[in-house]
């Protein structure tokens, strides 16, 4: 071994070539079948697609770096399905550009958040965390109540997550704007097309309380609420804990 | 040091500039509607700023054609305090993310203030700004030495420095806007990694045309570790960050992969930037600083070959230890976590070499704390990775997974090993290469020391402790059979750990503060020793000899 090594410590390019064959072969060999293994993600017929408020209240959600917190990642242990529901499932996250499962928990998980609480908590604990939960070490995020959600470009979000492989029809992306504005003010003529385009059961109303503005309070407030509701999958499936 | 470069290298670098100066005007005017357009705005002050420093010496004479019988470590220099610069403003933001879990009401009204901007300023800080620019400085002067060769030419080395830093920069710069891709650890925006991809190809570039120049017949495994840091984080950068953006004028992105795949990807990446950053680019370091300071040679050729193919060959495939219990398939998780636990071998094989390597030196560990900080960091990486190859048995890991115990391993690695590796080799670096006697003050870095082994002690020790308590109150059953304790018992039960770790905290970054003192104090110090140049330079090309 060591008269092979001393010809290969002699060359950059053989160096080169065999750090990077070498370094080559996990990911290779983890990765790449994940895409082609048809049952590593589960098929369900009720899963739907976030509409885009729920879309603009995700990249909120992102942009104030709420994963480092949260996961959204229920694991098949005992504890954490009785405290938080049912295990998280692949299929779940299919949609999610990147996922959010994240990696730690300061604050409890958020898989299964939706219809949990009002939209009133959620505003009243976004806006001053310590307000409802006296122990809370969460920031308060003021400003989302008083800044106005951005929709005007919400058609060239869907049009990107349609290329990464979201089934966003033609409609829904022309109308996503509209539809953004729909969700969140209920007696608006917007608001019918959000039901025809995403499910008798999408959550349509005005989720921070003022329905005269559309604050990025309403958009975050639209995406916990639906938080582990975009398909049935999981409570459907036995909730057996899985543990070896 | 812009007098050092020749009028085409300088001519040169004012192009590059232009064409960033340009870049940025772009991404300002067309990106004017979202955030990309303030980005821009950094981009224009920043190049801005370089073109400026390029006029004033544009016309001063050309430099000495006897410099090419030197070594050229002005790169290095400017690198060297770059990385003490984000060194202190990584960790004081690192300090200032504690305190807010200690204390949550300790910032401001404004997006900019809060803790889930500021943490990424503070991770990309320490890793990217302190660690990379380390990473960069030090193997500019390792790969010149061990292949007594100088730099191919002067601008890409600059390029190289100062297009990483222009990174950096729209990096945090971005995340207090709301700029951020979410992927933990590779957090900036596409254009920020495109602009990555171009800067990491001239690193590579530049290395292998040095090591091509070089009159040592075999490539030192300082260098195997450098080479193994470039490539592979050039191969992880590119397949983690593949994303489509929203418009071609928007910092918004949205990334290739979802989910399961996505995530599998993400930690294949997030878990291979510890092994290929943290790790492999400061063994690099170890391998030439510490032998150099201790005045032995490395103890074993064999365990270097195969702690070094050990580490490139299974590090790639551990990154699924991070999902254990999750989603991702039963069998992508075993072999992570079979990798994990092997990988052990190559790891204690480095730490051992490191450690045997100061045996007769020992004495000098004692006296020397500049030597001493290298000691510990070797120290440091076998206690971590003992750790890491622990946390990752899928039974563990289901208690230690999303609790504080993570965040004290990653600490036991990045303060314990990365830092102070760093601190000890740039020590030695500086009076060599600003050509000092000695450092400005022996008793400062006798100080950081032991600011920084506290530091770093107490900060693990309370992460442990919270961690632990915490993984233990979530899985707690009462005699009922139901849940003992609320997420908020286990959250009340963290506060204490909390602001321990904030002392922890402060006292590295106080230790830091020293080491930048001491530094720049060295570099003002106006006595150069006298300078035996055949010591410390390049042996001459064939041709350059001909031409004396």
């Amino acid at each position: 071994m060591l008269g092979w090594h001393r010809k290969i410590e002699r060359s950059t390019v053989g160096l080169v070539l065999a750090i990077v064959a070498v370094a080559s072969i996990g990911g290779a060999v983890e990765i790449a079948p994940l895409f082609t293994i048809g049952d590593t993600v589960e098929k369900v017929d009720d899963m739907r697609v976030y509409t885009p408020l729920e879309v603009a209240g995700r990249n909120v959600y992102i942009r104030e770096g709420c994963y480092a917190c949260h996961s959204q990642m229920i694991r098949t242990l005992r504890d954490e399905v009785e405290r938080y529901g049912p295990y998280s499932l692949a299929v779940e996250s299919q949609y999610d550009h990147p996922h959010l499962w994240g990696s730690k928990r300061t604050g409890p998980d958020l898989a299964r958040l939706g219809n949990k609480y009002s939209d009133a908590w959620h505003v009243a604990h976004l806006y001053n965390p310590r307000d409802v939960v006296p122990e809370s070490k969460m920031p308060a995020y003021r400003w989302l109540l008083r800044d106005t959600v951005k929709i005007d470009d919400l058609s060239g979000h869907l049009a990107a997550l349609r290329a990464v492989g979201v089934p966003y029809t033609d409609e829904m992306i022309a109308n996503a704007s509209a539809d953004a504005f729909g969700q969140a003010n209920p007696d608006s003529a917007q608001a019918s097309g959000v039901s025809t385009r995403y499910g008798m059961a999408t959550n349509i109303r005005s989720f921070d309380g003022d329905g005269s503005r559309l604050t990025e309070m309403d958009a975050l407030v639209a995406y916990l609420q639906i938080l582990g509701g975009l398909t049935d999958a999981a409570t459907a499936t036995p909730t057996e804990p899985a543990e070896e | 040091m812009i007098a050092q470069l020749t009028r085409t290298e300088r001519v040169s670098a004012m192009l590059v500039t232009g064409i960033v100066l340009a870049a940025g005007l772009v991404m300002a005017t067309a990106g004017r509607d979202n955030l990309m357009g303030l980005q821009g705005w950094m981009v224009l002050v920043f190049a801005g700023a370089v073109m400026l420093l390029l006029m004033r010496k544009l016309n001063e004479p050309e430099p000495d054609p006897e410099r090419l019988s030197h070594y050229y470590d002005d790169p290095t220099k400017v690198g060297i305090v770059l990385t003490l610069i984000w060194g202190v403003i990584g960790m004081a933001f690192g300090v200032w993310v504690a305190a807010l879990l200690a204390w949550p009401d300790l910032t401001f009204d404004a997006g900019w203030a809060s803790f889930g901007r500021i943490r990424p300023v503070h991770t990309s800080g320490v890793i990217f700004g302190f660690g990379g620019n380390a990473l960069i400085a030090t193997s500019f002067h390792v790969m010149q030495r061990t292949s007594r060769a100088r730099l191919p030419d002067q601008f890409s080395p600059w390029f190289v420095l100062i297009g990483y830093n222009l990174f950096c920069v729209l990096a945090a710069s971005g995340y207090l806007m709301g700029v951020t891709q979410l992927r933990e650890y590779a957090e900036p925006e596409w254009y920020a990694d495109i602009w990555l991809v171009i800067v990491w190809v001239t690193y590579f570039a530049l290395y292998v045309r040095t090591l091509a120049r070089r009159k040592e017949p075999h490539i030192y495994v300082a260098n195997w570790y450098y080479m193994a840091f470039i490539l592979v984080v050039a191969i992880l950068h590119i397949v983690n960050n593949l994303a489509v953006p929203v418009d071609l004028f928007a910092a918004k992105s949205y990334s290739l992969f979802s989910g399961v795949q996505d995530a599998m990807t993400q930690w294949w990446y997030g878990h291979n930037a510890v092994a290929f950053f943290l790790t492999a680019g400061f063994l690099g370091m170890m391998y030439y600083y510490l032998p150099k300071r201790a005045g032995r040679p490395i103890f074993s050729y064999r365990l270097s070959i195969i702690s070094f193919w050990g580490i490139t060959f299974m590090y790639m495939w551990s990154g699924s230890h991070h999902l254990h219990y999750t989603a991702l398939p039963h069998w992508v998780q075993t072999l992570g976590m079979a990798f994990s636990v092997v990988l052990l071998v190559p790891s204690w094989a480095s730490a051992g070499n490191a450690l045997m390597t100061l045996n007769g030196a020992w004495h000098k560990v004692r006296d020397d704390a500049v030597l001493r900080f290298m000691a510990l960091a070797a120290l440091f990486y076998g206690i971590s990775t003992f750790e890491g190859s622990f946390m990752a048995i899928r039974p563990v890991n289901s208690l230690s997974h999303y609790t504080d115990w993570t965040v004290g391993h990653v600490h036991a690695g990045a303060l314990g090993w990365v830092a102070m590796i760093t601190f000890g080799s740039l020590y030695a670096l500086v009076p060599w290469i600003w050509k000092r006697p000695a450092l400005y003050s022996k008793k400062l870095v006798e100080l950081h020391f032991w600011l920084a082994l506290s530091g770093t002690v107490v900060y693990i020790f309370a992460m442990w402790n919270s961690g632990i308590i915490q993984g233990l109150m979530w899985r707690t059953y009462s005699e009922s059979g139901t849940l003992a304790y609320s997420f908020v018992d286990s959250l009340e039960a963290m506060h204490p750990y909390y602001i321990a770790r904030t002392v922890g905290g402060t006292l590295f970054l106080l230790g830091a503060v020293c080491a930048a003192y001491n530094i720049f104090m060295t570099i003002r110090r106006p006595t150069p020793v006298p300078e035996d140049a055949s010591a410390d330079a390049p042996l001459p090309r064939p041709a350059l000899q001909a031409g004396e």
